[in-house]
Parts: C-alpha cells; sequence; structure tokens
C-alpha cells in the first residue's frame, strides 16, 4: 500500500492500478481516483443539473457508488468513462426530481429540428468573446447551453467541452456513435444559432430574418 | 453538393474525422457558399469558446470538503458493503 501512496504522489502510478488497489480496500488509492476526476465530474454535473447543490450531491453520490460498486468494473473499459456514466445518471435523476418531471431522459426532443437548420448566417465579429467581459461572458454561455434540451447539452460537454471521443461519449451514454454524432451536430448548430446574437458583426447589418 | 448535404458533414469536417476526398468536396463547397462558409467558421468558434472559458470551477474549499465528506462516506460503507457481498 506504501507504494501505491508513494506512486500517487509522484503522479505516475497508473489508473488501473489505482482502482486494483482500491478494490482490494486501499482508500488511499480511491481517493487519488477522486482527486482525479472531481473537478470533471463537477462541471459535468453543474451542465446537466445547472443547479451548484445538485452539482455538489452528484459528485458525492457518483464517487460513493461507484466505490461501493467497484467489483463490479470489470476494466474493460476506462474507470474515467465507468464513472462518468453513473454521474450523468445521477445527474439526470437531480433534474427529473427538481422538475418534478419523470420524462427527463437523453432521449429528449432527439426528433426536433428546432434551431437545427441554420437561420442566422450573418457572420461574428473577429473576437467575440472580448465584446465582453468574462463574468458578462460566463452568464452568456450558461444561458446559452442551459437552453439545450438535457440529451443534447450531456453530448456537447462529454464531446466538446470534456473533450472525449465519439466512441467514449457512446459507451458513457449507453447510445450508438451515430446517435451520439447526430446529437452533437444538432446541440453544435442550435447553440451557434443562439450566441449568433450576442457575437454578431455589427457591421454587416443585423442579418435578422 | 447542396449546402443541406455539406451540414451533414460539418460535425466530422470539424472533427477532421472525413476522407481526403470528401474533404476536398467540401472545401470546394466551401470556396462559393458563403453561408455555409458563415455557419462553419462560427460553429468551430461557438466549440472553441465553450472549451476555452472555464465555466464551472470548484474552489479549492469546496473541493476539499466534497472530498472529506466521500472518502467519509465511503469508510462508512465499507463494513457494508463487504458483509452484503
Amino acid at each position: 500500500m506504501e507504494t501505491i501512496q508513494k506512486k500517487a504522489e509522484e503522479g505516475i502510478t497508473s489508473e488501473l492500478a489505482l482502482v486494483q488497489a482500491a478494490k482490494k480496500g486501499d482508500l488511499e488509492a480511491f481517493s487519488e481516483l477522486v482527486r482525479r476526476y472531481d473537478r470533471n465530474v463537477f462541471r459535468i454535473a453543474q451542465h446537466i443539473t445547472h443547479n451548484e447543490e445538485d452539482a455538489q450531491d452528484v459528485v458525492q453520490d457518483a464517487f460513493l457508488k461507484a466505490y461501493q460498486n467497484l467489483e463490479q468494473f470489470q476494466g474493460n473499459s476506462k474507470f474515467y468513462t465507468w464513472l462518468v456514466r453513473i454521474a450523468v445518471n445521477e445527474a439526470l435523476m437531480r433534474l427529473r426530481k427538481r422538475r418534478n418531471d419523470r420524462t427527463v431522459s437523453l432521449d429528449e426532443d432527439v426528433e426536433t429540428e428546432d434551431g437545427s437548420i441554420p437561420r442566422e448566417v450573418a457572420d461574428w465579429a473577429p473576437n467575440p468573446e472580448q465584446l465582453y467581459g468574462t463574468s458578462e461572458l460566463g452568464d452568456i454561455l450558461k444561458k446559452t447551453i442551459q437552453g439545450l434540451s438535457p440529451g443534447f447539452r450531456t453530448v456537447f460537454v462529454l464531446r466538446d467541452v470534456e473533450g472525449l471521443s465519439t466512441e467514449e461519449t457512446a459507451e458513457m451514454l449507453g447510445l450508438s456513435v451515430p446517435a451520439v454524432k447526430s446529437r452533437l451536430l444538432r446541440a453544435r448548430l442550435q447553440l451557434r444559432e443562439r450566441l449568433a446574437k450576442y457575437f454578431k458583426s455589427k457591421k454587416g447589418g443585423d442579418g435578422q430574418q | 453538393m447542396k449546402c443541406t448535404e455539406f451540414l451533414k458533414e460539418l460535425t466530422d469536417y470539424l472533427d477532421g474525422r472525413i476522407t481526403e476526398s470528401l474533404r476536398a468536396e467540401l472545401d470546394e463547397h466551401l470556396h462559393w457558399c458563403h453561408e455555409c462558409h458563415v455557419v462553419m467558421n462560427t460553429t468551430k468558434k461557438t466549440i472553441e469558446i465553450y472549451r476555452d472559458n472555464e465555466l464551472y470551477e470548484l474552489p479549492d474549499d469546496l473541493r476539499n470538503r466534497l472530498h472529506q465528506a466521500i472518502m467519509t462516506k465511503c469508510r462508512n460503507s465499507r463494513g457494508g458493503k463487504k458483509s452484503s457481498t
């Protein structure tokens, strides 16, 4: 156990070695896994729930569930992929509770083409982020992504914010690769459409129809 | 190539997951279609803006509190886990 701890401090212990140690009851090894991924899980949970209290609960519950079910983790996929899958399910559950709506799922709104067909084709200002201060920009980005359905924003966050591959995202969400691609395209186009009103270039006319 | 066909390939185009010949076709379309060019550029910018601006940072004090809470829960669940399996 000492070796694991020492290696963890040096940041060179492989994820698999930590998982194996944690399975044998090494809490320090599990603690290192928490430290590795807590920021990512928090970010993903915040994006899905849009509620800080819920996101904190999701972080705690996801890691606790992972710990309690560690024996079921087969090691066929990465621990992180498995962990995010747990976290996404927890986050969707919180969202359902808060909305008092059982229909919140990754399949919501998949059939709608709303906002997925570009209508706003005016170009943006050269450095659109610089049109706003940091906190104002943050508010715009949060408000905009919040407008997407949970299924779309989850795919966008995993693929484009967390930088995971399409295949990893599909595995995490229990979706097919084509389903992830289709949701990603629509999420990207919807966000683009909604951001246009903030970032449009002033000189090219307002471009509104 | 029609604009709708271009749009269908936009995600793979931006992710660089297309064949050379398809890329050449899409570039050809972009060359003369101003609207698709704007859509492609602003979609790319959308992704970059979200990637570059960290919206939900986990502050250190909250991170430490969560870490402590998680580890306490794990420690307490340990006995239960072993006896239940």
